[in-house]
């Protein structure tokens, strides 16, 4: 057997984080504590070049490796929003890290193979290579939730996030043995064929259906399988919990969205009315719950819950059975869209928290916002505009990425779902402007230890800057990502 | 010969012991231990479906699964060792600082 | 050159906003109030500018600024429309909103955060400005939720009150309720239109079905009656009294809550469609006129006296639009704009005298110490009051006219009882705080002193535009005004809205007239003649005296709805929670050791199963979500096979 050249090249990117991330490993134990930093420089580098590479091949599509990946413009718009998100991260772990002192190098390293894994979900055309990516990206992540060694909230979420993850893969590897036995083969292609042939009300077809629904509901946090959510995010390194609310959800989207539409297209009518029910009570939970929180990396938590819900939507158009091809397509780019704009915007809010200190610790407690305006005006601003972004309040992004959901809602005829979103979204303005009130309208509190000194460096300047510029430009500027998400859809049969 | 159906029961019944075993246990050791016998009900499948239908997909699915269930098993062990040096205790039920 | 000219407007605000919001914390004061007034000033340069074009060439035009959106069926410009109703509100916005920055600068003189309030000033000004010259629905709307941010910011300015906090919170969710049925209404009109341009959507609108056009347009006036504080959504705008006062005669009394009137006007073709939307404005208005204007007459608080007539006057707009006249509602936010902000300036003028007192019954005796601001007040109050010729009796009688000749009786009789309270309210207001004995605090009086010339010199413009700025309406229905605006809000429906000179409009001017003086009259009686005759009045019928003091108990009645209830089932749900939920998790934790594994499953699967059904059934607190959220492992993994029996049984139910 000869090595398959051809489809090594293909996979280039995929092989440039994996080995990075290997020889970021091996160096950390040789570079001393002090040139850590240079490992982090390297994988920002190197997702430069992968970034590069993905773009030059946007509009091809190939497969590779006898059709276990395919490489199409969808995978490379995933693609190319997972590079941004992870070098933000890096950037904010540069400062972060130090500041916790646990400034590791192989941080880094499974940073970047977490995103290895992400980057095989996204292009995997197979449930066995969906399944390895996903395990290789939540390996990683169990470890970094945990990276706080020394604080027990940090180890309670890497315990918790390892538990009900591996239990979640668990459901979701028999639901793919199952489907392995009905169609004969793990190809997406293939069980797309099975089920034209097994027709709707095959029970180990429908039984597998579900069972994948937990576990891509698990992973993206959609209820009821968001539990895990809230805890996770508030115990893990800040920095990773930015990294998991964004990358591996959007990872998490793109491959299930290819396993429902591509492999499970032919279930639609099952499936739909499924994820309808799940969308509603989503949003109503995520936007309920997130009133009643004190903590502000909690009260995000939930709101990723919620914004989660407000992609589903999407996916509910692109599932509709009745729709034409247009419609559910502009479902489906709906989804891409609002999760580049969710992107940004909750990263920055991830990345101010990260910022704020509270004695030797981080401040988390929303009160710990007090009277920002007054300490920190330029963090306060920034907080303002990320918080008016998740609000939906024009023109930031949020609010184009709402208006683009509600509208292939409203344009597939689901205009009640459209009403429903609506009112949750008023109703989700005023916790997120309790954030803005604690931050402008109260003095800030002498006495309650808030320094007014920040964890700062240029890397994360670059960083808040970065997620400013993309929650404002994509607001005001919508059409290039517009026109890239539309052309980058998935051929719907 | 055994029938199809009779592997796919016992899987089946694996499966569902480890589902409890996650619900019912507190140590996390058997926790984990549960995990790895709903992992394994899943092969049983592949293997059976493997053999049944002539490809041999399954089976080389099933190898992949055993390797992911070793690292999902050093990783937890990791994290087990790890939070019983903070805790003193491998009981999950134990860990519930972060909640509401 | 002309194009430039109009995308310069909402311009120059932004710059002074990036510069000043960037940068303001580096210079002085100085530097910052001139570059906010300033770009307020050359804005209104170029709206007059463009006015005076649009006068000359009659020509409606749409400048591009950019394509904004674009992908799928949606293609949105950040577009402005000029026609006569935006130049109308374009000189109105950056006419009075450069004289409150004037004001401004003397009011809010050694404020901390001085920059702060001149950049959320302008910042407002630059949302407001996008409202009413956008060409399409999504850039009102996002002027719409720009200046409800802005006024939400600004209310809160006083950050040390808690109150203000609280009354920045309240108006922002009250408009956000108010925001969502306007999204839904843009929603209703792209799916039957596929654009959003006004253009195009009003030339289209007579293929709406009536059913259709009625939904669209209560859609809409849920969002107009969330922004201009119209019954049942007002109890905002009085709390908003917290905010500084040249924020409440800028946002809440001239230009932002007058938002959802110039909203119906624009919208008018599609209003004219509905009849059934129309007769609900026009009552809406009616009765919000009328209401507001009997709880004004008991307030005490000289900012909420003067919230409450907003909301009456605001009312009467719906009114006007409700029956068709909207020109004359265009007319009265006009000149309601002029005199508002005169008097609320002047009252700002008063509280500054008085070191930051309020309270009218600490007033009294003000004429004497404080001439100037006594007389610009007197005009703004004859000028709401109706009197003749000022500019409130043009435009307020023009409308209660046009009730009455096109047949609106009950309407009629509620617009000018409205009237009479009006007139009656603020000359009592007028009689409290300016004449009779001093009943200001010792330690206050000694500092009673006019307001510098930088407040002063803005109030005179506006005293003159509330005296003349009713001529452009005169004759009524037939005045240069409405030449000016007609080619706009004269529908293809309401094209025999012209009819003029035939009726009585003589006699109703003399009605209107005699109604502002029988108020003015009464009030004189009662607060000027015989002091004493007022409290003998209230404590003759206490309960009545109460209840309007009380403001109709509407916001106690708001709590009792809804607050109540939902703490009461929040009460009811925590005991159950307490009580049966803890009570079972505590049972099954017992059999968990005692029993057999299969056992204790069926039990822990059979009762957090029921907790997830009643959990997940129960969303109306927040905190028993909440309880659920156990930080165990087991509940957790307990709740994910539960949702996974629940997605088979809606399976195999479907």
């Amino acid at each position: 057997m000869t090595l398959p050249l051809g489809d090594l090249v293909a996979i280039i990117p995929e092989l440039i984080v994996a080995t990075v991330a290997c020889l970021v490993l091996v160096l950390d134990p040789i570079t001393p504590p002090s040139r850590t930093h240079w490992l982090a420089w390297l994988s920002v580098a190197s997702l430069v070049a992968c970034f590069g590479i993905t773009v030059s091949r946007m509009d091809a599509t190939v497969t590779a490796f006898s059709d276990l990946m395919i490489l199409d413009p969808y995978a490379g718009y995933w693609k190319l929003l997972l590079y941004v998100v992870t070098a933000l991260t890096i950037l904010l772990s540069l400062a972060y890290l130090r500041v916790e002192r646990i400034h590791l190098g192989e941080y880094y390293g499974l940073i970047l193979l977490s995103l290895a894994g992400m980057m095989i979900m996204v292009s995997a055309a197979d449930l066995l290579v969906i399944y390895l990516g996903t395990e290789l990206m939540s390996l990683s992540l169990y470890v970094l939730a945990g990276f706080k060694r020394f604080e027990v909230r940090s180890l309670e979420a890497s315990a918790k996030y390892f538990v009900l993850g591996s239990f979640s893969s668990g459901i979701l590897l028999y639901g793919i043995s199952l489907l392995f036995g009905v169609a004969g083969s793990t190809r997406l292609s293939a069980i797309a064929a099975a089920v034209g042939t097994h027709g709707l009300d095959d029970p180990a077809l429908l039984f597998a259906m579900i069972l994948l629904v937990v576990g891509f509901g698990f992973k993206i946090a959609v209820v009821p399988f968001h539990m895990w959510t809230p805890d996770v995010y508030e115990g893990s390194p800040t920095s990773v919990t930015a990294f998991m609310a964004v990358a591996s959800k959007a990872a998490s989207f793109a491959a299930f969205l290819r396993v429902f539409l591509e492999g499970l297209g032919g279930l639609r009518e099952k499936w739909y009315a499924l994820f309808l029910v799940i969308c509603v009570a989503t949003l109503i939970l995520g936007n309920v719950v997130a009133i009643v929180q004190t903590n502000i990396k909690r009260m995000l938590a939930y709101s990723s819950i919620a914004h989660a819900g407000y992609a589903l939507i999407g996916v509910v158009v692109a599932g509709q059975a009745a729709a034409d091809n247009e419609t559910r397509a502009l479902g489906l780019s709906s989804v891409m869209l609002y999760l580049a704009m969710y992107a940004f915007m909750t990263f920055g809010a991830f990345a101010v928290v990260a910022l704020l200190r509270k004695g030797g610790l981080e401040g988390e407690e929303i009160e710990d916002f007090t009277g920002l305006a007054k300490r920190q005006p330029l963090a306060a601003l920034l907080m303002l505009v990320f918080m008016v972004s998740l609000a939906g309040i024009p023109p930031t992004a949020g609010f184009i990425g709402k208006l683009y959901v509600f509208m292939a809602a409203v344009n597939a005829g689901l205009t009640w779902l459209a009403v429903v979103a609506v009112l949750l979204t008023a109703v989700s303005a005023y916790y997120y402007l309790r954030v803005v009130m604690v931050m402008y309208m109260r003095e800030p509190d002498p006495s309650a230890g808030l320094v007014s000194r920040l964890t700062t460096s240029p890397a994360l300047t670059l960083v808040l800057a970065s997620a400013f510029a993309g929650v404002i430009l994509l607001g005001l500027f919508p059409d290039p990502l517009v026109s890239i998400t539309t052309s980058a859809v998935l051929p719907f049969k | 010969m055994v029938p199809l159906s009779a592997y796919v029961a016992v899987s089946a019944v694996l499966f569902v012991t480890g589902l409890i075993g996650v619900l019912i246990r507190r140590n996390f050791i058997i926790v984990l231990m549960a995990i790895e016998i709903m992992l394994n009900a899943a092969n049983v499948n592949l293997v059976a479906f493997s053999h049944y239908l002539e490809s041999m997909t399954g089976q080389i699915v099933a190898l992949f699964v055993i390797a992911i269930a070793a690292g999902e098993a050093a990783v937890g062990l990791a994290i087990i060792i790890v939070v019983f040096r903070g805790k003193i205790s491998t009981n999950v039920d134990e860990i519930n600082l972060l909640k509401w | 050159m002309y194009d430039l000219l109009v995308i310069l407007i909402p311009v120059f605000p932004l710059l002074a906003v990036l510069i000043n919001g960037l940068a303001g914390h580096r210079y002085s004061h100085h530097v910052a109030y001139r570059l906010a007034c300033g770009s307020v000033g050359l804005s209104f340069l170029c709206s007059v500018a463009v006015f005076a074009t649009t006068l000359r060439t009659g020509i409606t035009r749409e400048v591009v600024a950019y394509t904004w959106i674009f992908g799928g069926d949606l293609v949105v410009n950040l577009a402005f429309l000029i026609d006569p109703l935006t130049c109308v509100m374009l000189l109105v916005v950056t006419g009075v909103g450069l004289l409150i920055h004037l004001y401004s600068i003397g009011y809010m003189h050694g404020e901390e955060g001085f920059t702060r309030f001149f950049t959320y000033m302008n910042l407002f000004m630059v949302s407001m400005l996008l409202l009413v010259m956008g060409n399409n629905y999504l850039v009102l709307f996002i002027g719409w939720e720009g200046v409800g941010l802005c006024s939400y910011l600004l209310i809160g300015y006083y950050y040390d009150r808690v109150s203000a906090a609280k009354a920045a919170t309240k108006a922002f969710v009250m408009n956000r309720i108010g925001d969502a049925g306007f999204l839904l209404a843009i929603f209703l009109v792209f799916v039957n239109f596929g654009t959003l341009d006004y253009t195009e959507v009003f030339a289209r609108a007579g293929e709406l079905s009536t059913a259709t056009a009625t939904a669209i347009a209560l859609c809409l006036l849920i969002g107009a009656v969330g922004k201009s504080a119209q019954v049942p959504l007002y109890t905002w705008l009085p709390d908003a009294m917290e905010g500084p006062t040249p924020v409440s005669a800028l946002i809440h009394a001239a230009t932002m809550v007058t938002a959802g009137v110039y909203m119906i006007v624009r919208n008018h073709a599609i209003f004219d469609m509905a009849p059934v939307a129309m007769t609900t404005v026009a009552w809406v208005g009616g009765i919000t006129a009328l209401f507001a204007a009997t709880i004004g007459l008991v307030q005490n608080d000289i900012k909420r006296v003067l919230a409450y007539s907003t909301v009456s006057q605001l009312g009467y707009m719906f009114l006007a639009c409700g029956i068709g006249a909207y020109t004359a509602a265009i007319f009265h936010l006009m000149t309601h704009a002029f005199f508002k902000a005169l008097l609320f300036l002047a009252a700002g003028s008063v509280i500054h005298a008085l070191s930051g007192e309020q309270d009218i019954r600490k007033m009294g005796g003000l004429k004497a110490r404080i001439p100037m601001t006594h007389a610009l007040f007197l005009v703004g109050t004859l000028a709401i009051a109706g009197i003749f010729p000022l500019a409130g009796f043009w435009s307020k009688d023009e409308i209660m006219a046009h009730a009455f000749t096109h047949g609106h009786y009950a309407l009629y009789a509620m617009a000018v009882l409205g009237a009479l309270l009006t007139s009656f309210y603020m000359f009592r207001l007028t009689y409290l705080t300016f004449y009779g004995q001093s009943r200001v605090e010792p330690h206050v009086a000694g500092h009673i002193h006019e307001s510098p010339g930088i407040m002063i010199k803005p109030l005179l413009v506006l005293a003159v535009l509330s005296v003349i700025g009713g001529f452009p309406g005169v004759p009524p229905e037939e005045g240069w005004f409405h030449h000016f605006l007609d080619p706009v809000t004269v529908g293809v429906l309401s094209g025999a809205a012209h009819q003029g000179a035939t009726h009585p409009i003589v006699l109703l001017m003399v009605v209107a007239t005699v109604i502002a003086l029988a108020g003015w009259g009464l009030a004189h009686f009662l607060y000027s003649a015989r002091p004493e005759a007022a409290s003998q009045w209230a404590a003759r019928a206490p309960a009545a005296y109460r209840t309007l003091f009380n403001k109709y108990y509407i916001d106690e009645a708001y709590d009792a709805a809804f607050v109540e209830p939902a703490k009461r089932v929040g009460r009811i749900w925590d005991w159950f929670d307490r009580t049966v939920i803890d009570g079972l998790v505590r049972g099954v934790g017992g059999m968990t050791q005692g029993g057999s594994a299969l056992s204790t499953w069926m039990e822990k699967y059979i009762i957090y199963g029921s907790i997830n059904v009643l959990g997940y059934a129960n969303h109306l607190t927040a905190r028993s979500w909440r309880r659920l959220q156990t930080g165990m492992v087991h509940h957790y993994a307990a709740i994910i096979v539960a949702g996974l029996f629940i997605l088979l049984h809606l399976i195999l139910l479907w």
